[in-house]
């Protein structure tokens, strides 16, 4: 907490951007490089510098702990619960086609929902771990 | 050819070096590297993946981990020479290995025979999805990627039974006394 001034007026700053970056890498994936993976640890580095600069308290107001652990099986579930939409709408699990009305906006609403449980999982499992570390060593 | 030099002398340093702290920041500096290497292979996806999960996160997790242990490596007491002979015989195995593949970047290769001429092909018609890693990673290999992040999953939770559990047992004595 007694950290320099510099390095927490320019943590200050850089958070948000930090957030907008991973944002951009999650959405612009599908035609730049990045995707969920990529963003999900983005996401949590941008916790984890608050946690260093701020203190753990703070970074639990911006992640609280209840939320992490709710993440980590939420993802995985938008993941699979995707398979199985496209399992009801009489298609092949993780087929994205009845989607949309056509095929391939099916398939890129499909690719955005699942990348998004990749990022949920992600971000969470790495603020946990994160946590699990901090709170252990104190 | 440069990068490659440099991941070999930071391998060597990561393994003369007994202070973890410095162990920790010489890895990070591996997977910068490695990511530098990604990225001349073409392979972008990937570097962003070695250069925040390699570099960042993972550095962050041990320092963490170190926080937690002590920080200088134990002298080793036992002979080494068995583990050496393994390790040469493993090498020596892999080199030999790759002795068969094919050339280093050849179009004719298997690999490049098999989906991945209609992956690039038909990929764009199909999902409208213009990077065709993305395409493949949660669209042609779902399953592989729902596979990937279940692992996450478990690593997370994991990590979270072993580590959380005295705190539950506090609780529980806070509990016992009330």
């Amino acid at each position: 907490m007694s950290l320099d001034l510099i390095l927490r007026i320019g943590a200050k700053l850089i958070l948000p951007f930090i957030l907008l970056f991973a944002l951009y890498v999650q959405l612009h994936g599908d035609y730049g490089p990045g995707g969920g993976f990529q963003a999900g640890v983005i996401t949590a580095s941008m916790v984890i510098l608050a946690s260093i600069t701020f203190g753990l308290e703070r970074a639990k107001r911006i992640a609280p702990q209840w939320l992490v652990e709710v993440m980590i099986p939420l993802g995985v579930l938008v993941f699979a619960g995707t398979g199985v939409a496209g399992l009801l709408m009489g298609k092949n699990y993780l087929d994205y086609s009845m989607f949309a009305p056509d095929p391939a906006h099916g398939h890129e609403l499909g690719i955005l929902l699942v990348e998004a449980g990749v990022l949920i999982t992600v971000a969470g499992t790495m603020i946990a771990i994160f946590y699990a570390f901090v709170e252990r060593g104190r | 050819m440069a990068l490659l030099t440099l991941l070999a002398i930071v391998s060597v340093a990561i393994v003369r070096q007994r202070s973890l702290f410095g162990v920790v920041v010489l890895a990070s500096i591996y997977s910068f590297l490695m990511a530098s290497v990604l990225i001349v292979l073409d392979a972008v996806d990937v570097a962003m993946t070695e250069a925040s999960v390699g570099a960042g996160v993972s550095t962050v997790f041990l320092l963490t981990a170190l926080h937690l242990v002590k920080t200088m490596e134990a002298k080793d007491t036992r002979r080494s020479l068995l583990p050496l002979f393994t390790s040469f015989v493993i090498g020596v195995m892999l080199v030999w290995g790759t002795l068969v593949l094919p050339p280093f970047g050849t179009a004719d290769a298997p690999i490049h025979k098999h989906v991945a001429p209609r992956y690039l092909q038909q990929s764009i018609a199909e999902t409208n999805v213009p990077n065709v890693v993305t395409a493949v990673l949660a669209d042609y290999r779902g399953f592989d990627t729902l596979g990937e992040t279940t692992v996450i999953f478990t690593a997370g939770i994991g990590v979270m039974l072993l580590l959380r559990r005295r705190r539950r047992s506090e609780n529980s004595k806070a509990g016992d006394t009330q």
